[in-house]
């Protein structure tokens, strides 16, 4: 068996470096890598492009690099939680590509497929299509986008075992898998990290050949952006 | 004229048996609280889920059960989780059959602009571009005028675009209008209390209004 297992975040997170392009996994704060983002703020890594659906707020989850500016630019779909992201933005300090959130999704899955590109008619039409290839598919336009990839790909799971195989954990998934096929080095922190033969082969979400490196987080917070409830009538 | 949860109301009505619908944030997630009796609509949002259920009580909270408004929810018997590219794969595949969402601007030949306003605010199009370019039924749920009282039912959007020709109908506090596929907006139903006079002064597109024109009912 190869086995994926680190000791810890810093172990985890060697090798990553200044002007790196890394993808971090999550929705929101849902699913977001935490341990790793506090390791990335403790190294001091600058730099970086990072490859995210969005920026966290301010003071959790990628707000926590892009206070220390260790963000040079970002690749997302949704950014309106952050005032400081905004801020940068409007600047100019900070380089920001606003990409369809399902284009997104599919050139990073495609990155890790080895697709090239595609065709898709999201933002046809728009912004997102200018300086883009056009072509026409049963009498609708599309546009082509181009598969990405990423230095390192830093994703979150539930469950993982020792030859990297994860399990996600209800809409904690998003991002997580198709991230983790895209990264030239993937790490995965999760909660739980169990010896193999332990995870069903019929539950797995990723399958451990797209994970590099693999560690128990140490303390995961998982932050409610916006706590919802229904009152008891 | 409606408030915002009369326009969910309202938007409501158009849920059909048997479909599955992708509500956005803001006005088009209330719409889930009042699906008519004897309609089975199954609710998918993008961030990975379809099958979701009302907001947990209090205590019942759960991190990892999120829409893509962030807000807590639950998942109800038969849900699923998926990651974001099969997500999209299910509104590109046009597997939903509608959309709600809301709205900076609507042109009169169905284009939409919601996502930036230059120089001021950028938050990003989420997954708007990809589910008006692909849904089969797209609706809009907006107020009929901005905050200045000016019109959010244009000849041209002047905002940069969403996604262009797909709009279908737009419900507003003030009416029902139905996007033509030669252009123009045609007045279906006016809200209650509200004249065809004054959905026509708030709406700077083209109207088209034929015959009498009914007064919504909202229950």
């Amino acid at each position: 068996m190869i086995t994926k297992v680190v000791s810890n975040v810093q172990k985890a997170l060697e090798g990553v470096a200044d002007n790196m392009t890394l993808m971090i996994g999550g929705f929101g704060l849902c699913g977001i890598p935490e341990n790793s983002i506090a390791e990335l703020v403790a190294k001091g890594t600058k730099n970086l492009t990072c490859i995210s659906n969005n920026a966290g707020v301010d003071n959790f989850g990628l707000g926590l690099l892009l206070q220390k500016k260790q963000i040079k630019k970002m690749i997302s779909s949704y950014v309106g939680e952050n005032d400081e992201f905004e801020r940068q933005m409007l600047s100019g300090e900070l380089e920001v590509d606003l990409i369809p959130q399902g284009s997104l999704a599919e050139r990073c899955r495609a990155g890790g497929a080895g697709i090239p590109a595609f065709y898709t008619p999201a933002g046809f039409g728009t912004e997102v299509g200018i300086g883009k290839e056009v072509r026409d598919f049963d009498g609708k336009a599309h546009i082509l986008e181009s598969a990405l990839t990423a230095d390192f790909a830093i994703v979150k799971a539930w469950k993982g075992d020792h030859a990297g195989n994860l399990i996600f954990k209800a809409t904690a998934k998003n991002f997580n898998p198709v991230m983790a096929m895209a990264g030239k080095i993937t790490i995965a922190e999760v909660e739980e990290l169990v010896p193999v033969g332990e995870l069903s082969p019929n539950e797995i979400h990723t399958p451990g050949i797209f994970v590099q490196r693999i560690f128990k987080g140490e303390l995961f917070e998982k932050r409610i952006e916006q706590r919802t409830v229904q009152s008891i009538l | 004229m409606l408030d915002k949860i009369g326009i969910a109301k309202r938007i409501a009505q158009e849920l059909k048996d048997n479909t599955y619908v992708n509500l956005g944030i803001g006005i088009p997630t209330l719409v889930a609280n009042y699906v008519p009796k004897g309609i089975s609509v199954e609710f998918q949002s993008e961030n990975g889920v379809l099958g979701m259920g009302p907001f947990p009580f209090e205590g019942e909270e759960d991190a990892d059960l999120i829409n893509a408004g962030k807000q807590t929810i639950t998942a109800l018997d038969g849900a699923v989780y998926f990651d974001s590219a099969t997500s999209f794969a299910m509104i590109r595949g046009k597997h939903v059959q509608l959309t709600v969402l809301g709205a900076m601007e609507v042109s009169e030949n169905g284009d939409i602009a919601n996502w930036k306003i230059p120089g001021k605010m950028v938050k990003g199009m989420g997954g708007a571009m990809d589910l008006v370019a692909s849904a089969e039924n797209i609706i809009v749920a907006m107020m009929h005028t901005n905050k200045k009282g000016e019109s959010k039912i244009l000849t041209k959007c002047s905002l940069p675009l969403t996604g262009v020709s797909c709009v279908k109908k737009i419900i507003t506090n003030l009416a029902v209008l139905e996007v033509m596929p030669q252009g123009g907006f045609k007045l279906l139903e006016r809200a209650p209390g509200v004249s065809v006079e004054q959905i026509k002064s708030a709406t700077e597109g083209s109207l088209l209004i034929k015959g009498p024109i009914s007064e919504m009912q909202i229950h």
